[in-house]
């Protein structure tokens, strides 16, 4: 049990999550352990239902858990607030998602702009920053394009700077290649695997496509709201 | 499967998910038919009221009267009394009565009636059944504000002019009595055959002699009424029948009852852009449905079927309930309108009303989803294979001009069916649209400006809110129109209502005068200023008022005139009335010349005086005349007019017309001689007081009843406090009127909330998963609120003072002062409400946690 004594970025105990649904329980994960050291690559994959998106969800504190603990970077986020929590994802956590969820009416400069802001800094000094980001992913020319403007793979790859630009310690992917075809998914793909190694940020990435998770150091796989597999991709 | 049922299914299982959103829609056009069912109902039954009380109002089969005593009509009368009708005598004039016990005096009306007036009504007293009484004993009834204000009783003394009478009771209920009716004057009943003891009715006094006869058969009335006609019409004595009576009621009470209807229509309007809004909102989510739909196999005309039959069931359950509320409301309206209606009007379903109310709400759902529904068309089968699309593609052109069209269309025969007079009608169209405009370029100005000068240096928060407000999908236009057409309607009620207080108000500054004094004849001056300097009242100067008629103008005698007046050239009214005219060689306050030239303050010239011959070579006596009354008149500078002064001929000439403001508080004349023609002509004197302080008012004016039962007293404390109570009753109504509209207002806010909660929430989401804070959401929700709530507000009470502008100056004919405090204050108002109830909506984005959001997007 090496993560008795290390020090674990993120971590699940005895996690359950139930949610009231037409007026009956519906247990949507129990029994939830788990431990991911800091710059790991970890896969969460399992058929549809089986409490993915939700596992994901209450390890980046989008909601405080029926039962258990959760902790991010050694801090219990059952005992937060919902402030005190969207202040831990300001800080801590970074996104990217299937569907890119760029803001529309802000260019994509903007977009990489937004966690910087949220977290109080000035737009003048975090300029340099968000353009590094995108001049990362490549769309350095793109800077002042609307997210209609620009292709399903270069929203994501500005997706895939806005997460990264407010340097957060865990990054929760949720299927990023969802919405793409297969070429260009495995080009973003590559590059948020090169980005995450040269940043050192802990990597959980929850997906359908075996290859994908094959990529993963580990795979921690769900069914019906429990693990029933966790280890190296070529026994998940 | 054929078309419509297929759409009719479709449409009822597609509304199962929305039913909820739905019920905003049903409000919405709910609230705009109920304001029309209400109000068309309410003058339905004015209507019918009319029908059935006319005769009662005006207590007998004719009414004739003029200024002076009907002598001249004995042996008319004596003929009618032959042929077997009643005649009854009543004469009424103001007076100063004084109750002996509390020293207390009022300026009331006195009716002295002779016969058995009214005969086709009750007059109500307490102790009941006194009415009769006063044709066998000497004694007064009175209406009950008298007893209240002289403080008496049943069984007091009052004296009028030099006689005593004492009350015999109050009268609680008179046919025609509107709540007001003893505000502006109560009224004092006595036997005719004490009037002459009162020793009121000398010269100058401003008396109205009436005789009503009540006939055998209406076939009898027709007949006295055509043999007498021309001869009561060349004696200058006016004539009323129940039919002319009937007339005016309708005339009166229906422009009341159309002008509530325009207020009415607003809300209808409202409605329909409430309709529209969220229609708009509705048919943005359900473009996918629409677009698998039509992969299915659904032709375009069917997918807009489903949402044609939805519209078209939206706007039959609004317009039911609307119906419902239009019925109850009318319960409530006439009880808000009792204080200025002379009838007694009994609520009752009016089926046509109902039906045209049902038919108006489909039609406004329809019409208002038509533009929005168009959309659909374009939903192509593509479309629900590509989730990423942006937007729809805009609708066809052709089709979206005529659906504008027909919106406009509607909006003008709306408008024209409810208002008074065409013109109202296109007027009001008019402004409508012109609001409308002007409230949409706002709006639109404001999302090209902000896309184009968004401060690119603000701190987050801002810009995004900024943003939102010309985001894909924004509901800028819709709260901006709504909430403006709202504030603005409200807002052009208070300006009217502000403007009309103040120009009828008095101005009570200090050193105006808060009492005039009437009927002061020429040897009581002198001891009048005895009287008031023995009050310590500083005496004042006379104001000397001549009773004349007009003969002729510009050669033609009045006859003639009196002709081409039944054609509409002249006003009849303005030819036969009496006018009491004075001299002075100045302008006063509140006089302004229009036209022409004020004589100078030295006459120079001898004109022509009263009773000397004119020389042709002799200038006439020059008059200056209102402007008002010259229009009446057919007057301009340079026209001639003869006067009968007290039976002496007099030619004047009009060299100058003026404005005069009549609300001002002193004696105003429409005609002021020059000084030097009028001095020998038999007249009586006016004077104004300024008396501070209310209890020296009090003892002034009962002093002043017992030492000079002839002169009367005008308080200004009184007449503000009638004024004031009238304004409040009438616009108690309007403002009922406006209730629904602020409550469609208040709908499509609401709506607007709710569809552009739907859009945000997803938005909301994603900022939340970045850990964004309340606060910052909050921000953002904020910026947007203000700034809708404070443009809306701002151009809406702009707009608010121009159309009450319009109104006051055009309709009214009165002078406007912007009352912009209190605009200023509600423009304020209107942006704080935005706001708190954007800030209070937001909480719901924050209240479920980010997960079950997240949760419930990817689902």
């Amino acid at each position: 049990m090496p993560y008795l004594w290390t020090h674990m970025m993120l971590e699940a105990i005895d996690l359950e999550q139930t949610y009231w649904s037409a007026g009956a329980p519906l247990t949507v994960l129990k029994h939830i352990n788990l431990a991911i050291e800091p710059q790991a690559f970890v896969a969460i994959v399992g058929p549809s239902g089986s409490g993915k998106t939700t596992l994901l969800g209450l390890l980046a504190g989008l909601d405080a858990p029926t039962k258990g603990i959760v902790r991010l970077d050694g801090q219990n986020l059952a005992d937060l607030s919902e402030n005190a929590r969207a202040s831990v994802r300001a800080t801590k956590v970074g996104f990217v998602f299937q569907t890119f969820q760029l803001i529309p009416t802000l260019t994509a400069l903007e977009n990489v702009l937004v966690p910087l802001e949220l977290r109080g800094a000035r737009t003048s000094a975090s300029t340099p920053r968000a353009r590094h980001w995108l001049d990362r992913v490549g769309l350095a020319d793109r800077a002042h394009h609307y997210p209609a403007q620009l292709s399903g793979g270069e929203q994501q790859r500005v997706g895939l700077a806005r997460a990264f630009a407010g340097e957060p310690k865990v990054l929760l992917a949720d299927e990023p290649t969802g919405s793409l075809d297969a070429e260009t998914g495995m080009r973003v793909i590559d590059l948020l695997i090169e980005i995450n190694r040269d940043v050192r940020t802990t990597l959980v990435l929850v997906t359908h496509d075996p290859t994908l998770a094959a990529r993963a150091q580990r795979v921690v796989r769900l069914a019906g709201g429990s693990i029933v597999a966790d280890g190296p991709p070529d026994l998940g | 499967m054929n078309l419509l049922r297929f759409a009719l299914v479709m449409a009822w299982r597609e509304s199962r998910r929305a039913r909820g959103r739905l019920i905003l829609h049903v409000a919405a056009v709910s609230l705009g038919v109920g304001a029309v069912v209400a109000i068309n109902s309410f003058g339905a039954n004015v209507n019918r009221a009319v029908i059935h009380q006319a005769r009662a109002l005006l207590g007998a089969d004719l009414e004739l009267q003029a200024p002076e005593p009907l002598d001249s009509l004995a042996a008319m009368l004596d003929s009618a009394r032959r042929a077997g009708a009643a005649v009854s005598r009543v004469t009424s004039f103001g007076s100063m009565v004084l109750a002996l016990r509390t020293g207390r005096t009022r300026l009331v009306e006195i009716r002295a009636i002779e016969g058995q007036f009214p005969y086709y009504a009750t007059i109500t007293t307490a102790p009941p059944g006194l009415w009769p009484t006063l044709q066998t004993s000497r004694c007064a009834l009175v209406d009950s504000a008298v007893l209240i204000t002289l403080g008496a009783r049943v069984g007091d003394t009052v004296a009028v002019g030099e006689a005593r009478f004492p009350i015999a009771g109050a009268v609680t209920d008179a046919p025609g009595d509107v709540g007001l009716r003893t505000a502006l004057g109560p009224r004092v009943f006595l036997p005719a055959r004490y009037l002459a003891s009162t020793e009121l009715l000398g010269f100058g006094s401003r008396a109205r002699y009436r005789v009503y006869l009540k006939f055998a058969s209406d076939l009898e009335g027709q007949r006295f009424l055509a043999t007498h006609r021309a001869a009561l019409d060349a004696a200058g004595i006016g004539h009323r029948t129940v039919r002319d009576e009937e007339e005016d009621l309708n005339r009166a009470l229906g422009t009341l009852a159309r002008y509530l209807g325009l207020v009415a229509l607003v809300a209808l309007l409202l409605g329909a852009l409430g309709v529209a809004s969220a229609v708009r909102v509705f048919v943005r989510s359900k473009l996918s449905t629409a677009a698998l739909l039509r992969c299915l196999g659904a032709t375009e005309r069917s997918v807009f079927a489903i949402y044609l039959a939805q519209a078209i069931a939206v706007g039959l359950i609004g317009a039911s309930g609307g119906a419902l509320l239009g019925v109850a409301a009318q319960t409530v309206l006439p009880a808000v309108a009792r204080a200025f209606l002379p009838l007694e009007v009994t609520p009752a379903l009016d089926g046509r009303v109902v039906l045209s109310g049902l038919a108006l709400g489909v039609l406004t759902a329809v019409v208002s989803a038509f533009v929005p529904l168009l959309a659909l068309r374009t939903a192509t089968p593509l479309q629900a294979l590509r989730r990423d699309q942006t937007g729809p593609t805009p609708g066809l052109r052709a089709g979206r001009l005529a659906a504008f069209a027909a919106v406009a269309g509607g909006v003008v025969v709306l408008s024209l069916w409810e208002a008074p007079r065409p013109g109202v009608g296109l007027g009001f169209a008019g402004g409508v649209g012109g609001a409308a405009l002007l409230l949409w370029l706002t709006a639109v100005g404001l999302m090209n400006g902000l896309r184009r000068f968004l401060p690119a240096t603000a701190p987050y928060v801002v810009r995004q809110g900024l943003a939102n407000l010309f985001r894909p999908e924004n509901q800028t236009v819709a709260v901006i129109l709504s909430l403006g057409f709202g504030v603005c309607l409200l807002g052009t009620i208070y300006v009217v209502q502000r403007n009309l207080v103040a120009q009828f108000a008095p101005d009570t500054g200090p050193g105006r005068a808060n009492l005039v004094l009437f009927d002061i004849e020429p040897d009581q001056r002198s001891d009048v200023v005895d009287f008031l300097s023995g009050h310590g009242v500083a005496p004042a100067g006379f104001i000397p008022v001549v009773p004349a008629r007009i003969t002729g103008v510009n050669g033609q005698p009045i006859a003639a005139l009196r002709d081409s007046s039944r054609r509409g050239s002249f006003s009849r009214a303005a030819l036969v009335r009496e006018y009491r005219n004075t001299y002075r060689d100045s302008l006063v306050g509140g006089e302004e010349i229009t036209a022409g030239q004020w004589w100078g303050p030295t006459g120079g010239l001898t004109r022509q005086g009263l009773g000397s011959s004119r020389e042709p070579s002799e200038p006439m006596a020059r008059i200056s005349v209102d402007e008002d009354l010259a229009k009446a008149l057919g007057l301009s500078v340079g026209s001639h007019v003869t006067w009968d002064v007290q039976g002496v001929t007099l030619e004047s000439e009009v060299t100058s017309l003026r404005r005069v403001s009549w609300g001002r508080f002193q004696p105003n004349f429409f005609v002021v001689f020059e000084p030097g023609t009028l001095e020998d002509a038999p007249q009586t004197y006016a004077s104004l007081v300024r008396v501070a302080a209310p209890s020296l008012r009090a003892t002034l004016q009962r002093d002043l009843v017992v030492r000079f039962p002839n002169i009367t007293c005008l308080d200004i404390a009184l007449v503000e406090q009638s004024l004031d109570s009238v304004l409040t009753k009438v616009s108690t109504a309007i403002r009922f009127m406006a209730l629904f509209s602020l409550a469609s207002g208040v709908t499509i806010l609401i709506g607007g909330l709710a569809t552009s909660r739907l859009q945000r929430e997803r938005e909301t989401l994603l900022l939340r998963m970045l850990g964004a804070s309340d606060v910052q959401i909050r921000s953002i929700v904020f910026m947007e609120y203000i700034l809708w709530g404070s443009l809306a507000g701002a151009v809406g009470l702009l707009l608010a003072g121009a159309a009450g502008w319009g109104v006051v100056r055009f309709v009214l004919e009165m002078p406007f002062t912007l009352p912009w405090k209190a605009l200023a204050a509600a423009g304020l108002g209107v942006a704080g409400l935005t706001t708190a109830v954007g800030w209070a909506s937001s909480g719901d984005l924050l209240r479920k946690s980010p997960l079950a959001a997240w949760r419930a997007l990817i689902e």
